[in-house]
């Protein structure tokens, strides 16, 4: 089955700045796909362009194998997305905001089938409130609902998460797991919460200042029994010489500035240690991270952020 | 007549002709020598005198440089000596001050009595024109000029200043109601002061076509009432005139 | 489109903040009604001033000039500057209001197309402006009709009166409430033109009335070196064009003629400037807003 969402060399400028920087991705039929990236990653801008909210500066976009810019009307039929937080009519009920986007997409439900639909997002009861004394989290299934309304192949959620309390996460965990698993539906999530993602994606992207840095199926890309190894010695670059001309070359990350990050499996850590100490390496320090999170920020340019969240 | 003197036929005829030539001469020089500026002015007075009261119907047309109005259905109430008023029972219409003038009586009154000035005939219309100055200090009155028909004893014209409302002219037409020297139609001129109102009060809608304002300037309005009907000696009510 | 555009009328009329100008009409109007009735002869004798030296100013005709006709036009005159507020507080909120909530993103991710949105926000900008009109048109004219009576209409210009004939009034005011309906919808077009560039109404709203005031000004003021340059240009000159459905011709004694326009062609020429402001600042908000990045 061809890919749902196919992305080819998308950039988008800001007069001076380039947000999004020859980005090339492509989302399979059927999966949870994570979109991960630091804040002004260019993840915001990329989902803009999907959901035409912003125009490419250049490259190409195509959802469903049809041109986005051409058949627009045609594809966002099939779409349902979340941009950031979801705003919605805070003067109308949580009943009147549906029927609103139901229309909008052009079918009009009964109101029996709007209220399934409450009931799916857990709001059911609160139908007939105005939107304006709704949680957060209210708002965010509520949310959820209007861009679900409409029945879409392709659901882009960004951040859906946000301001969910534990359970509110679980529940939202299920449901997207639910439209992926049992109705076969493709789901774009961004999100900030890795642990999540960890859980629930099929494949991810992480970008970076707009360019791609990884894209694949997340367990080929990240396995947990893997770890990350950072090790920071005393010449990082002459050991990294060494290192890219020995075994170790395959599993090396690529080059930082301040660290080597190599991707090993555990067991395999005794047996690196050792050869840095046959290298003559002046070991400063070595660290091991295991989960996406580690992974993620192992790649990123997030230095500031690491060291705050370091042991 | 001349027939019935038989001057039309020959023979002795001709001295009963040269006697009826005489007496038409008699009347006609005799109206016309015979007739002091006081005896015109006492026959017309004795028509006017005739009419006590009237309530008249008329259309009422108003020719002001900057008032359009429409014509206007109105009745006039006359009660002797000089109350008159001129009504739009229903709709609106602007009555010029001093159209009480409009009453001839107006122009007799005064028991002091006036000064009269024999001004001769006017050329063209032969109207008789008289001024009358009157004596009563009082009197709102200042001078009036009068044309007057004497063969119909009516007054045809009159030029009229008074203190209180300027200077007014009439202008009368005369028909069936004649006898009672009540005029078919009236046109009464006055003096208007010029009109304006701040545009910021106003902000009328300029068009962008250029105006004539000096045409506005110090014309005169008029007033014309052409009467249908006159109801003559039937009683006014005094509550009319309030 | 036509369930889009229920959809914002429903939208529009569901925010108590839409009745506010109702509110503010209505309580205009009463203001004015009552004042008149109460005082009407003293506003009768400030206009007739120039009058009272030539005309006998009765009671009875004051009375009769202060009609129900006189009435509604007193009140237009004062309404029709501050109606453009109250038009505006609608169309400017239309673009920039969906962004501040943040609701426009989620509205241009639906199978809608841009200009379709925005046809669609104005055309029901359109049909609030309309509503407004036809309450006041209700309370101002039929009101004053139902307090005032009714009789012939005298309009009072800078230099001179125009008196209209009861059975010729009617006409005029329907003509005029049309007139009125096309000048608020170009500021209400105005309005949304600037709504496309703010992430909040109140910008658009205070940016279309000063406008408008710096333009009505502009207009009304008779200097020389605008006359003939800026003025026939702005569109503030032509909004008062429905007065010219109550200046009427006169034969040549003065006598009104009854169903008569002095310049009919000014008043058209103003109506195709008007209309053509509207599709320049409408088509320009369009094509504005289809090139925009929606950042909101």
């Amino acid at each position: 089955m061809p890919p749902v969402i196919e992305v080819k060399d998308l950039t988008k400028n800001f007069k001076d700045i380039r947000a999004v920087d020859n980005l090339s991705f492509s989302v399979p039929a059927g999966e949870v796909y994570g979109f991960l990236g630091q804040n002004g990653a260019g993840k915001s801008t990329t989902i803009r362009m999907l959901a035409t909210l912003i125009k490419p500066s250049a490259g190409e976009i195509r959802l469903f194998g049809l041109d986005l810019q051409r058949h627009r009307k045609e594809i966002l039929r099939q779409v349902g997305a979340i941009i950031e937080r979801p705003d919605l009519y805070k003067y109308l009920t949580g009943l009147e905001n549906l029927r609103i986007f139901a229309a909008m997409s052009g079918i009009r439900p009964t109101t029996g089938k709007l209220m399934d639909q409450l009931e799916m997002v857990g709001l059911a009861e609160r139908a007939h409130s105005k939107v304006k004394t709704y949680s957060q989290g209210m708002k965010q299934r509520l949310g959820i609902a209007t861009a679900l309304v409409h029945d879409p192949q392709l659901i882009i959620l960004d951040e859906p998460v946000n301001g969910l309390d534990p359970q509110g996460i679980a529940d939202i965990r299920n449901l997207i797991l639910h439209l992926s698993k049992g109705l076969k539906k493709t789901v774009l999530v961004s999100s900030h919460l890795l642990s999540e993602i960890e859980l629930i994606a099929d494949s991810m992207l992480i970008i970076d200042r707009g360019k791609k840095l990884v894209e694949g199926k997340v367990n080929e890309l990240f396995d947990p029994s893997e770890t990350l190894v950072e090790v920071k010695t005393t010449d990082d670059a002459a050991i990294w010489d060494k290192l890219s001309t020995s075994s170790w070359k395959d599993d090396l990350q690529p080059r930082r500035s301040d660290r080597i990050v190599l991707k090993l499996y555990r067991s395999r850590v005794p047996e690196f240690m050792k050869a840095l100490v046959e290298m003559d390496a002046g070991i400063l320090s070595l660290n091991t991270r295991h989960s996406l999170e580690d992974y993620f920020l192992s790649l990123t340019s997030g230095q500031q952020h690491v060291d705050a969240f370091k042991d | 007549m001349s027939t019935w003197f038989g001057c039309g036929k020959k023979g002795n005829a001709w001295y009963l002709r040269l006697m009826a030539m005489a007496i038409c001469t008699f009347f006609y020089w005799g109206n016309a020598i015979a007739q002091t500026p006081e005896e015109v002015l006492a026959r017309v007075r004795e028509k006017l005198e005739k009419v006590n009261d009237y309530e008249a119907s008329g259309k009422m047309r108003t020719n002001v440089i900057f008032i359009k109005a429409p014509v206007a259905s109105v009745k006039v109430y006359f009660k002797k000596p000089n109350r008159l008023k001129i009504k739009n029972e229903s709709g609106i219409s602007f009555i010029p001050k001093g159209s009480v003038n409009m009453n001839l009586n107006n122009i007799f009154l005064g028991d002091a009595g006036y000064d009269i000035i024999d001004m001769g005939k006017e050329a063209g219309t032969g109207f008789r024109i008289i001024k009358l100055l009157p004596k009563e200090d009082n009197s709102d009155v200042v001078l009036s000029t009068l044309y007057i028909d004497e063969a119909q004893s009516l007054i045809r014209r009159a030029k009229t200043t008074t203190k209180e409302n300027g200077t007014y002219e009439l202008d009368m037409k005369y028909g069936k109601y004649a006898e009672f020297g009540l005029a078919d139609k009236v046109i009464f001129s006055f003096n208007t002061k010029d009109y304006k109102l701040p545009k910021g009060v106003t902000f009328d809608y300029d068009d962008g076509e250029q105006k004539e304002t000096d045409k506005l300037k110090g014309k005169k309005g008029r007033v014309e009432i052409v009467y249908t009907s006159y109801t003559i000696n039937k009683g006014v009510s005094d509550q009319v005139f309030q | 489109m036509w369930t889009l555009l229920k959809i914002e009328l429903f939208k529009i009329f569901k925010r108590s903040r839409t009745y506010i100008a109702f509110g503010a009409i209505t309580a205009i109007i009463l203001l004015i009604q009552v004042a008149l009735k109460f005082d009407g002869k003293s506003y009768i004798d400030l206009l007739m001033n120039n009058l009272k030296d030539s005309f006998d100013l009765t009671d009875d005709l004051k009375v009769k000039i202060l009609n129900g006709y006189l009435i509604c036009f007193v009140i237009l005159n004062t309404l029709l500057i501050q109606m453009p507020l109250l038009v505006a507080l609608v169309a400017g909120d239309s673009i920039a209001g969906e962004a501040n909530m943040g609701t426009l993103r989620l509205s241009l991710t639906r199978p809608v197309s841009r200009t379709q949105y925005m046809l669609v926000k104005f055309a029901a900008a359109t049909i609030y402006t309309l509503a407004l009109l036809i309450w006041m048109a209700l309370l101002a004219l039929f009101g004053s009709m139902l307090i005032f009576g009714v009789n012939d209409m005298v309009v009072f210009r800078s230099d001179g009166i125009e008196q209209i004939p009861v059975f010729d009034v009617l006409w005029r005011y329907l003509a005029a409430f049309g007139f009125a309906a096309v000048a608020l919808t170009t500021v209400s077009s105005l309005a949304f033109f600037l709504s496309v560039f703010a992430e909040n109404s109140i910008g658009p709203i205070i940016a279309t009335m000063s406008i408008v005031i710096v333009f009505t000004i502009l207009s009304e003021m008779n200097i020389p070196i605008y006359d003939n340059t800026i003025k026939p240009y702005l569109f503030t000159s032509h909004m008062v064009a429905w007065k010219g459905f109550f200046y009427v011709k006169a034969d040549a004694d003065g006598a009104t003629i009854p169903g008569s326009i002095e310049n009919l062609r000014a008043i058209m020429k103003s109506l195709g400037i008007l209309i053509a402001y509207t599709i320049v600042f409408t088509g320009s908000a369009v094509w504005v807003f289809n090139k925009k990045d929606i950042l909101s």
